[in-house]
């Protein structure tokens, strides 16, 4: 049986469509993954699915439940970190765990719970003197009081370092192993390949892909692609001499070139040779996720999740920028 | 049921926040005891006995002690009577002499001294007495000063029993002061209820305020929107917060009020409705001020907006009968100043008819806010 279930969600605010059109399905016991660059609709989506906004058109059922209508009854069956999770800043962790079981009419554990997220340390510590990680666990486990089969995570790492981001992701595959429904919003590509069974990348307010990372990769991926460590100058050179797709990543130093044909890159090693420039290592790998999302959401996108698009370098010249 | 154990369970987190910060403390219960404890001693004082200046410019005749007047007349201001004995012992007497040296002048020391109150009795003080001529003092004083009127009337009534005396007559019409009440309402009296109004306005309002633009802000209520916790729950357990702080507040304000300063009140059930509705309408109105502003900083903007007229204009510190009389209409646009009307009703004068109107008013101010700010607040966004 699905837990979710979305058909042709709208959602706009003044001109602007938030969430145009989308479609999907989660299905029990699966991890879901909401990628996209900010401002692609991600949050209006979830919140939507959670019951927190109103949809303007489009089927939304969660559980068998509409969440707008049936709101009260929905949360008491999903847990949620909604973006950015916030507490009153003098309550402990355990106080809040406390707190929510009362308004649940449920009895839990705190310790249980907080060992489940990894924050059994911090316990006692008041709220506002928790780190950026920290709080996104005590948010987790306030999402895990109702015991709800269905989470909904909204960007639960942004603004954590990689350490705390690392320790998010284990708790999270600690929930997937107990078979939790989750939906998991995110800007990093890395996270929704690590966490999720099946990725929906959103752009726009479209969904602009959707499946697992290998079907995405194959469906929207051009399969292998060559890379060669080398200058602006070499890209540009075998850019003119072939009738190849050559992308250029400024930062790496790194010439990329989409493969049609496994002939291609003798094609495109021809050239480098014959431009007598210099060029290092070479290799020849399958598109990741990250390369198709840069091709499907084009343009590029900072470490805030931010869509900056460059001026066009060649026919798909993108820019990435690493962390 | 469950209901009610929800609503506890917030006003306990509400009320530990609170207890854990200090600034939400010291204004809800510390600070109306500070003001009632600086005015009450500020105010303490106003009974104490003003200073007259008095240069004795008398030249006799002194061959007789008989003979000299102005001796006499000066003990008679500073209240006691040619036979050294008080004049009115059963009250305090209103003023205390200070002599001048005769050789200075007289009008330049006032002035020198800032002192508003003087008197000189002149050279042919004595003489002029015992001849029966017609002489004149000069009293010097300020329009402007309430102790100036004290003065007067002090030196009025000397100047005629010395008059009286002159033509050997007695008094036939003599006046029995009485007040209004059993017993004399003093600044004190008025000042307890006052800031009682005051912390019943002022905690709640503030920081309701606050709390409900920066939750709102940092998308808290949404979040428990996400919890089977309802609105009308969480806005319950806020009043019941702040009609406890009330309470605890009032019993503070009466107890340093009666045993500090020793202020004269009933204590009567007819209290109890200001104190449950007034929390109840500045927590409401708290509410809709940070609900219908867009940001923190235009929530406090227009709560000071409200808050600050009605905390003076209210007769909280001082009675509305004082003001310009535009200023007393305005004040009865002010939902405090029923509130801070009634407990003077019932606290001071006993008039408990007066204070059930006061209290029908701040009854249906009380509901009209507090259906709008339920009415307007919003856990959720559409």
């Amino acid at each position: 049986m699905a837990s979710i279930e979305v058909s042709d969600l709208k959602k706009h605010y003044d001109n602007i469509k938030a969430v145009d059109g989308i479609s999907l399905k989660v299905n029990e016991g699966e991890v879901f993954g909401l990628l996209g660059p900010n401002g692609a609709g991600k949050t209006t989506a979830i919140e939507i699915m959670e019951g927190l906004r109103e949809r303007d058109a489009g089927d939304v059922r969660i559980l068998g439940l509409d969440p707008w209508k049936n709101g009260y009854e929905l949360h008491k069956k999903i847990g949620v970190i909604p973006q950015q999770f916030t507490f009153f800043e003098k309550q402990s962790p355990k106080e809040a765990i406390e707190y929510y079981a009362t308004l649940f009419g449920v009895k839990v554990d705190p310790h249980e719970i907080l060992r489940e997220v990894l924050l059994e340390d911090s316990a006692n510590n008041r709220f506002e003197n928790l780190s950026g990680g920290q709080k996104q666990k005590m948010g987790l486990a306030l999402s895990l009081v109702n015991s709800p089969e269905l989470l909904f995570l909204d960007e639960p790492t942004t603004g954590l370092d990689p350490n705390a981001r690392r320790a998010i992701w284990e708790v999270i595959r600690g929930l997937k192993a107990k078979g939790k429904t989750i939906v998991l919003t995110t800007h990093y590509l890395e996270e929704a390949q690590q966490l999720s069974d099946r990725v929906a990348i959103m752009n726009l307010g479209h969904i602009v892909a959707m499946g697992t990372a290998d079907e995405i990769i194959t469906q929207h991926g051009s399969g292998e692609r060559l890379d060669i460590c080398g200058s602006q100058q070499l890209a540009d050179y075998i850019r003119a001499n072939t009738d190849l797709t050559v992308e250029y990543d400024s930062v790496r130093e790194l010439i990329s070139i989409p493969l049609k044909e496994r002939i291609d890159a003798l094609a495109a090693l021809a050239a480098a040779e014959q431009s007598k420039m210099d060029w290092g290592e070479i290799q020849t790998r399958r598109d990741s996720l990250e390369d198709v999302f840069i091709r499907l959401v084009a343009g590029s996108v900072d470490e805030s999740g931010n869509i900056a698009t460059s001026p066009s370098q060649g026919k798909a010249g993108i820019r990435w920028r690493r962390k | 049921m469950s209901s009610a154990r929800r609503t506890i369970a917030d006003l306990r987190l509400f009320g530990r926040g609170y207890l854990r910060n200090i600034v939400g403390l010291f204004f809800g219960i510390i600070f109306p005891v500070i003001i009632i404890s600086l005015f009450g001693a500020i105010f303490a004082g106003s009974g104490g006995a003003v200073t007259i200046y008095v240069q004795n410019q008398d030249r006799g005749p002194f061959n007789l002690p008989i003979t000299d007047i102005a001796t006499p007349f000066i003990n008679a201001l500073n209240g006691t009577n040619v036979n050294g004995t008080l004049l009115n012992a059963n009250t305090t007497w209103p003023i205390t002499v200070q002599l001048v040296d005769p050789s200075l002048n007289f009008s330049r020391y006032l002035a020198d001294h800032s002192a508003s109150d003087g008197v000189m009795i002149p050279e042919n003080f004595s003489l002029n007495y015992i001849a029966g001529q017609p002489f004149n003092i000069t009293v010097y004083g300020n329009p402007a000063q309430s102790s100036s009127a004290i003065v007067s009337g002090v030196i009025d009534a000397v100047v005629n029993g010395f008059n009286l005396q002159r033509v050997h007559g007695t008094n036939i019409i003599q006046v029995t002061s009485a007040t209004v009440n059993t017993e004399q309402t003093k600044y004190i009296d008025f000042l307890v209820p006052g800031l009682i109004g005051f912390s019943i306005l002022v905690s709640p309002m503030f920081s309701m305020v606050n709390i409900t633009s920066e939750y709102k802000k940092v998308k808290l209520f949404k979040q428990l929107s996400l919890t089977p916790l309802h609105k009308m729950e969480w806005l319950a357990s806020k009043v019941i917060f702040y009609i406890i702080l009330s309470v605890i507040s009032f019993l503070f304000l009466v107890v340093v009020g009666v045993y500090g300063f020793g202020a004269h009140m009933t204590l009567t059930p007819w209290l109890i409705p200001f104190l449950i509705l007034g929390p109840m309408l500045f927590s409401s109105l708290g509410m809709l001020v940070g609900t219908v502003t867009k940001s923190v900083e235009t929530a406090s903007v227009l709560g000071n907006i409200i808050t600050f007229p009605m905390m003076f204009l209210s007769g909280t510190f001082f009675p509305i009968a004082t003001m310009p009389a535009y200023l007393q209409n305005f004040a009865h646009v002010l939902p405090l100043f029923y509130i801070v009307e009634g407990l003077n009703n019932v606290m001071v004068y006993g008039n408990i008819p007066a204070a059930l109107l006061d209290i029908a008013v701040t009854t249906a101010i009380t509901v009209i806010v507090f259906v709008a700010a339920a009415k307007i607040f919003k856990w959720r966004e559409d």
